[in-house]
């Protein structure tokens, strides 16, 4: 991995160390308060495993006061904070900094107020995503966004990242299914924005908040929009001969007039790693792999399942099955839900990438990754969330060979710079973090990015929080930061990653 | 000082004092200038909502209305890209020949202002973050911005987001420019996200006087798993005869019977999908036991015109509110309200639009006071002649407003772009 560049130490912090200790055990529970090595080494790294940095204290508020008043202390001492949710992040944006307090959000664990009449849930940032859709499940509702770590992501890293999921074309993102927030400014002053209305008046302070990377306010509540069940859902799984054949049916679909619930491509290496790993029952013989889930009342599911079927049938599909109960379309789903664990399988290390590109580009990006693969010579498999045009191509290589390495990194750069080139942008869901920082000069030029830098001095003048993530601190397109996941070093290697 | 401005611009400014920019790069040399100098200036379009927000002493003004066109529609992608003085109407109508459109569904402001459609461009409605009825089923404005461009209050041009939907590279800016007033950046180009137009609309008729059941079935609407994207209770005011006769006139439709109080509720798609979804709610909401009637399709669509368009209070000349509370409180408002005011509701119970007679400020101020205290927020849409502007016309707290103010600094530091429209100080 490449030397990763990070702010300057302050010395004096570091110095410092036994004061802070001292005195946030006084502004919080001391038991909340770690700084043994052995204690702070589990939070050293998020889900972006390669990189690790030991804090320099950990702390664990319980409640929003305390959140501020450790905010105001460090704000006083000129002490940089880094936030942290459930460590889930692919992007190292809850990276610990030497000279930083790591301020884990752990103990927001539960849910304040269920409330079905306003089809709101206001919870602890903690909580995770699933434990939201958990609570109200009982009375046939759900949390729209799922993004693949749902089972473990917390719903305020989902704010911070503004997580989307397999859904996110027809049910949006994070930041179109919260009514509000709580957050703690770095000055310590505790502001709600939003509340149970929809929408608010002024600035919309939500929609800066969602997706800032823990960089302008520390989230300490948050309200949930929930949705009611659709009384139906059903999917297809398509097999095509072609990468274009498929890429067309899938923009075809959309031009019909048709939003599906999801649709996820995968192609000819991505459809055998899964049939192998998971026994899916993928048709082995195609070059890309369409599922299309459709949600809706029973003749609307049925009807535009009807249309999917001719347009694919059109577009030359070489096999088709509709899901006749729900356990079947669960069987669809089961060899794609698989994915990230059956490229580990292939090889001892894999490196996934998340770009977005418009739609109908993806047969021009699915072959520029295939003439990379053979210039760089690493495997390739890919995934592709078609409805909202998310790609994730996985590298399989050998993280114990430094060329392979070397390699991996350039490929997946040459990756994401493709992406820009096609019209779409280096994150789709992942967040920049410290992986992709450098590449934001791909998407913005020094005016954009400068705006951007405005606004977080505006709320942060000291840039205390969580520093060095997101604007590149190089600010040149260094070939630097992706995400590796290894083998043994991943942090959550029983989450399905899709 | 602004005679030595026009001096050295080479950009055209008439005789009102107003520069018409060709193009970004004019744009942005006018506020370059604007911001060496240190003159506040008014942004507009068209001015079709110029009449919101609170009056801009400022002598300058921008007309960015020459920056109109569609840039690039690909419907299969799901987004057009436009000038941001594209009128609305253009856009609207180049989506429609794809069978597509804006799901949030843009209120026509010009009926109550000038008795007629004036619905503006986009930049300007953006700017305003306004949405029609199916806001609660499809989100507002905000929710279908993917990217812009612009002009800061330095001159610099900047841009945020891209044409996906999925991207999370840096802040999102687009929602913080959606809803900022024209006081945060000057549009230049924008994108929105399109979605496909439902094939056919129809609406069912609830007579009612009955409020507690109204706000029974709003609830229940929005617990239904049937997709209803409009529901709105439209009171009678039985001691108006004017109104009533207006409202009467407005809502004429061969199967409505507008005399009385009555909901509508909107359900789109095929002719099958309608059919399953309306025996869905005729059992979930017991229709039986009600005076019901259906508006098909032909009538459907101009009925959420009308109430779009905000025919109800055409041309008034008292103050219009726009209330937006939780839907639980529905019962509370409506007992409140009484029979003081006109008014009706959209979004599923959510939004109030409320008329207060001219030369009843207070009025004003205690509505604001109850809409704050049901957990809701009010803006001022429309002021009487008489109205003195000692009441705020947004609705912020002060932690807010402290932050809103840093944000405004980070976009335009000397306060160049649409001074005081939306509070003191930004």
């Amino acid at each position: 991995m490449s030397e990763l560049v990070l702010p300057k130490i302050n010395k004096e912090t570091v110095s410092k160390k036994e004061y802070i200790f001292k005195k946030l055990a006084k502004i919080i529970n001391p038991e909340n308060v770690l700084s043994h090595v052995d204690e702070i080494k589990p939070y050293e790294t998020d889900a972006l495993a390669a990189y690790k940095q030991t804090p320099l204290v950990v702390v664990m508020p319980e409640n929003t006061q305390e959140v501020s008043n450790i905010l105001k202390f460090c704000h006083k001492e000129n002490i940089k904070v880094v936030p942290r949710g459930a460590g889930t992040g692919l992007s190292g944006g809850a990276l610990p900094l030497q000279d930083a307090v790591l301020l884990s959000l752990g103990k927001f664990n539960k849910i304040l107020e269920i409330d079905f009449e306003n089809k709101c849930v206001i919870t602890q940032p903690g909580v995770t995503n699933l434990g939201l859709t958990h609570a109200v499940q009982h009375k046939g509702f759900y949390y729209a966004p799922d993004p693949s770590s749902q089972l473990a992501c917390s719903i305020g890293g989902n704010v911070a990242e503004n997580s989307g999921g397999v859904h996110s074309l027809k049910y949006g993102t994070t930041t179109n299914n919260i009514l509000g927030v709580e957050i703690v400014m770095m000055d310590g002053t505790i502001c709600k924005i939003g509340g149970k209305t929809l929408d608010q008046e002024g600035y919309d302070l939500m929609g800066l908040i969602c997706g800032s990377e823990g960089l302008l306010g520390v989230i300490t509540e948050v309200t949930a929009k929930i949705l009611k069940k659709p009384q139906v859902v059903k999917a297809a799984l398509i097999g095509f001969p072609t990468i274009e054949e498929g890429g067309n049916a899938a923009t075809e679909i959309i031009s019909n007039g048709i939003i599906p619930a999801g649709m996820e491509i995968m192609d000819k290496a991505l459809i055998e790693a899964t049939d192998n790993f998971s026994k899916a029952g993928y048709p082995r013989d195609a070059e890309l792999l369409l599922i299309v889930e459709l949600d809706g009342t029973e003749s609307e599911v049925d009807g535009l399942l009807k249309e999917v079927s001719s347009i694919c049938k059109k577009n030359n599909c070489s096999s088709l099955k509709l899901s006749n109960n729900e356990k079947e379309r669960l069987s669809f789903w089961a060899g794609r839900k698989a994915a990230f664990p059956a490229c580990g399988a292939m090889a001892p290390d894999y490196y996934c990438m998340d770009g977005s590109i418009p739609r109908g580009k993806l047969a021009e990006a699915l072959l520029e990754i295939k003439s990379l693969s053979k210039k760089y010579n690493l495997p390739v498999a890919n995934c592709f969330h078609a409805g909202d045009g998310n790609l994730h191509p996985l590298i399989m290589y050998d993280g114990g060979d430094k060329e392979q390495l070397r390699k991996t990194e350039e490929f997946g750069s040459e990756i994401l710079k493709a992406c820009v080139r096609l019209g779409g942008v280096i994150t789709g869901e992942h967040g920049v973090g410290v992986e992709k920082r450098e590449l934001m000069c791909e998407m913005f030029n020094d005016k954009d990015i400068q705006q951007q830098l405005d606004i977080k001095k505006s709320l942060d003048e000291k840039n205390l929080l969580n520093p060095g993530k997101v604007y590149p601190i190089l600010r040149k397109c260094a070939e630097e930061g992706r995400v590796h996941v290894h083998r043994g070093e991943e942090k959550f290697p029983d989450l399905p990653r899709f | 000082m602004f005679i030595e401005v026009r001096k050295n611009s080479q950009i055209f400014q008439d005789s009102n004092k107003t520069y018409y920019p060709e193009d970004e790069t004019e744009v942005s040399s006018v506020v370059k200038e604007l911001y060496k100098k240190n003159l506040p200036t008014e942004l507009i379009g068209t001015g079709s909502k110029s009449f919101i927000g609170n009056k801009i002493q400022s002598a300058n003004k921008l007309s960015l209305s020459k920056l109109s066109g569609i840039v690039e529609y690909l419907p299969e992608e799901l987004y057009i890209k436009v000038k941001a003085n594209t009128p609305l109407e253009v856009i609207e109508k180049e989506l429609k020949i794809n069978n597509q459109e804006l799901a949030f569904e843009p209120v026509d402001f010009g009926f109550i202002e000038r008795g007629k459609s004036n619905i503006g461009t986009i930049g300007g409605y953006l700017s305003c973050n306004f949405a029609g009825s199916r806001r609660f089923k499809v989100g507002s404005a905000r929710d279908h911005i993917l990217g812009f461009r612009g002009v800061n209050g330095k001159g610099e041009v900047i841009k945020s987001g891209g044409t996906v939907v999925k991207n999370v590279t840096g802040y999102d800016l687009s929602k913080l420019v959606t809803g900022s007033f024209g006081t945060l950046v000057a549009l230049t180009e924008v994108v929105l996200k399109v979605l496909p137009k439902k094939k056919l609309s129809n609406t069912i008729i609830i007579h009612t006087e009955d409020k507690k059941l109204v706000n029974e079935l709003f609830e229940k609407i929005s617990s239904s798993s049937s997709e209803v994207s409009g529901a709105v209770y439209i009171p009678d005011e039985p001691e108006d005869k004017d109104y009533k006769n207006n409202k009467e006139m407005i809502f004429k439709f061969n199967d409505l019977n507008s005399n009385g109080s009555f909901l509508g509720l909107r359900l789109e798609g095929d002719k099958a999908a309608i059919n399953e979804k309306t025996k869905t709610l005729v059992s979930e909401l017991e229709l039986n036991k009600m005076n019901t009637s259906i508006l098909d399709t032909h009538q459907s669509v101009p009925f959420w015109k009308k109430i779009n368009n905000l025919e109800l209070f055409t041309e008034t000349k008292n103050n219009l509110l726009r209330a937006v509370i939780p839907p639980s409180k529905g019962d509370e408002l409506m007992q409140k309200l009484g029979n003081k005011y006109k008014y009706y509701v959209d979004w599923c119970g959510s939004l109030y639009w409320i008329e207060v007679q001219a030369k009843k400020n207070m009025k004003i101020v205690e509505i604001k006071k109850l809409i704050k205290e049901l957990g809701g927020y009010l803006t001022i849409i429309k002021t009487s002649p008489d109205y003195d502007y000692e009441e705020t016309i947004f609705t912020v707290d002060d932690t807010r407003l402290l932050i809103s103010e840093k944000i405004k600094k980070s976009f335009d530091p000397k306060r160049v772009f649409n001074p005081g429209r939306m509070y003191r100080g930004i």
